[in-house]
């Protein structure tokens, strides 16, 4: 099976996130940047499927140069092939802006099933693979932490966790599928994988290679548009709760959440 | 010209949840704010008794798309279903829960009319005709304005437990409009094959208005009973850090935190859970926030309200029984 991975590089989960001057971004300077966590499920479960049934995995990934080190990372857990559409005017685009980029940049590459993370660790936006699948119009598969191939490859089934209850769908491929945590439990590169992947085939394109212009893509070609970025409410340190014994903290803690926090 | 605003009702098995309310709660006061009228959509199957309850909360009319194919969700023929109306009534505001299945719906809806869409909402205003939508991105740890100045329609989809629900006023009465439903057969490639239910029947961590949750210093997966028997006192669902989870003490749906749950209970009771960025990602907006932890430097200390240091094993019993004398 041919299986393409979407691959967003983003702020390690431990960074600080500091709003910058403009007040619409965030500075960079000191940010260590990873693949999204959500996207090394989708990598794995790609290579778990190519174990099984053969074929090519195809990672893809639109953003600067530094996307490089993970789609390297990615080649070098297994992957075969990376497609990155580095291009200043393909970034920072909307959910559709971006999956209108990452349609073009497949739009030669023949596919039975896509990976997206269920949401980006960054913008916590949970769109592009939803918007992805419309463009390329396949089914979508949300949220999973299970696939299933069937012995013909025709169809695929999964299990998607909801609020109290597990949906099992099933669609003909080729598909989408957005990752969940528990899908698997990602490898890390090994060595001679590293050493590999360095020989592995990595493209570079521009937006125009893609058949898109400027105002299809990126900013441009967005309809959502951030207004300004504002620090979270703040949340202080409250009281910790003196005494001599947990039964008598424990008793002041209820006493306090009944009559101060008004709570129960 | 457009006009009005439309929230997405959700149903499942026949039945209302909760969000639906809370987006009928919202659309009202954004409709008050701006003299529109509010319409709520529901699909599903004989659904038209469960919807008229969408009155109360301040729907002037209420769209019912009935047919056996829409009974239980699916993606793509919710997704015709609601584009082609949207596209024949043009509102002006379309409103979806950010719940598992009114996310995927909404970026799907949004894709197809070409809008653009804000996700998981905590807050909404309007200025001059343009929804601002609030969301926190890189885990809460930024809050973001979003706003779609030129497509139609403006779509937002709201965090659950946010949104308070208005008083239920039983005199108001809506419009039942019918939709006429036509699904080809290409909007049913997805099919749902079986929902298993969670046997625990437990109200979900995302909607949940008190949890109690324990992490590595639970040290073993029965010692949760300690917490079952709390948050039973108190109404409350049982949540867990990523390291319970990782070892395999509780099933991965009980994550709170980044790669888990955002949470937005009244109360978050957290017992022995250090409190990592990743973890205050999942449940740093909760009301009130306890901690029960034996390291008076854990850091979670610096976010809870009320905190106790202390050995969870004595102290989570103490709750339970004080809890029990007043509940
Ligand atoms: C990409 C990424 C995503 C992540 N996503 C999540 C996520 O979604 N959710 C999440 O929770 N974590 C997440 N993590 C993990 C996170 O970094 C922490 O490792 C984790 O939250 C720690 O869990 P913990 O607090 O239970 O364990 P620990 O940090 O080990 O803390 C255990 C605490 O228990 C206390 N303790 C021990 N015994 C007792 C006792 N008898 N009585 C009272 N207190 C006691 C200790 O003092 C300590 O503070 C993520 C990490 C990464 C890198
Ligand atoms: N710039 C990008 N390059 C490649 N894939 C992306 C990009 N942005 C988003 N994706 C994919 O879409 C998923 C969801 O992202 P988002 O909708 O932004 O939360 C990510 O996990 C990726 O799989």
């Amino acid at each position: 099976m041919n299986i393409l991975v979407c691959i967003k590089q983003v702020p390690d989960t431990e960074s600080q996130i500091k709003i910058d001057s403009g007040g619409k971004g965030i500075q960079t300077a000191d940010i260590k940047w990873v693949m999204n966590p959500y996207d090394e499920f989708g990598v794995e479960e790609a290579l778990r499927i190519k174990e099984k049934t053969g074929g090519k995995v195809t990672v893809i990934g639109v953003g600067p140069q530094r996307v490089v080190e993970s789609l390297r990372t990615a080649l070098a857990m297994g992957a075969d092939e990376a497609i990155h559409v580095d291009d200043p005017a393909a970034d920072g685009g909307d959910a559709l802006a971006t999956a209108r980029v990452l349609a073009g940049s497949v739009k030669d590459v023949p596919f039975d099933l896509i990976f997206c993370g269920q949401r980006a660790v960054d913008d916590d936006n949970a769109q592009v693979g939803a918007a992805l699948s419309e463009l390329l119009q396949i089914p979508l598969l949300s949220v999973i932490t299970k696939v299933e191939i069937s012995d013909d490859k025709a169809k695929v089934k999964v299990q998607r966790p909801v609020e109290g209850a597990t949906w099992v769908f099933e669609a003909p491929l080729p598909a989408l599928i957005t990752t969940q945590k528990g899908l698997n439990e990602p490898r890390y590169a090994s060595l001679p994988g590293i050493m590999k992947a360095k020989k592995k085939p990595l493209s570079a394109k521009k937006l125009g290679d893609l058949g898109l212009s400027p105002d299809q893509a990126g900013l441009q070609g967005s309809k959502l548009t951030i207004k300004g970025l504002t620090p979270p409410p703040e949340r202080k340190a409250g009281k910790i709760i003196e005494g001599e014994t947990a039964q008598e903290k424990g008793t002041i803690l209820v006493k306090l959440l009944r009559e101060e926090a008004k709570i129960i | 010209m457009a006009k009005g605003i439309f929230i997405i009702a959700e149903q499942r098995g026949g039945t209302l949840r909760k969000i639906s309310l809370e987006l009928v709660s919202e659309g009202r006061r954004l409709a008050d704010q701006s003299g529109q009228s509010l319409a709520a959509v529901i699909l599903g199957h004989q659904i038209t008794e469960e919807a008229k309850k969408l009155a109360a909360y301040g729907a002037d009319t209420i769209y019912v798309a009935d047919a056996p194919e829409l009974a239980a969700y699916t993606p793509e023929a919710y997704t015709a279903v609601l584009s082609e109306l949207i596209k024949a009534q043009e509102p002006d505001i379309v409103l979806g829960g950010a719940s598992q299945q009114g996310k995927e719906l909404t970026a799907k809806l949004a894709a197809r009319l070409e809008t653009g869409l804000a996700m998981d909402c905590v807050g909404l205003s309007l200025e001059e005709g343009l929804l601002i939508a609030r969301r926190p991105i890189y885990a809460g740890k930024v809050y973001a304005d979003v706003v779609c100045e030129t497509a139609r329609p403006q779509m937002a989809s709201c965090r659950p437990n946010v949104f308070p629900i208005l008083e239920p006023d039983a005199a108001r009465t809506a419009e039942i409009v019918s939709v006429a439903v036509s699904i080809k057969p290409e909007d049913l490639r997805t099919t749902l094959v079986e929902e298993l239910a969670d046997q625990s029947g437990k109200v979900d961590l995302t909607e949940a208005t008190c949890i109690v949750s324990g992490g590595r210093g639970m040290k073993d997966s029965e010692n949760f009973v300690i917490l079952e028997k709390l948050a039973g006192v108190i109404g409350a669902t049982v949540g867990a850090s990523r390291s319970a989870v990782d070892a395999g003490w509780r099933p991965q749906s009980d994550q709170v935190g980044q790669t888990g749950k955002v949470v937005n209970p009244n109360l978050y009771v957290a017992c022995g859970i250090s409190g990592a960025i990743q973890h205050l990602a999942g449940m740093g907006s909760s009301k009130v926030i306890v901690a029960v932890n034996k390291d008076p430097d854990a850091p979670i200390f610096q976010k809870a309200d009320y905190g106790i240091v202390g050995d969870l094993f004595e102290v989570v019993p103490v709750l339970e029984e004080e809890f029990k004398k007043i509940m």
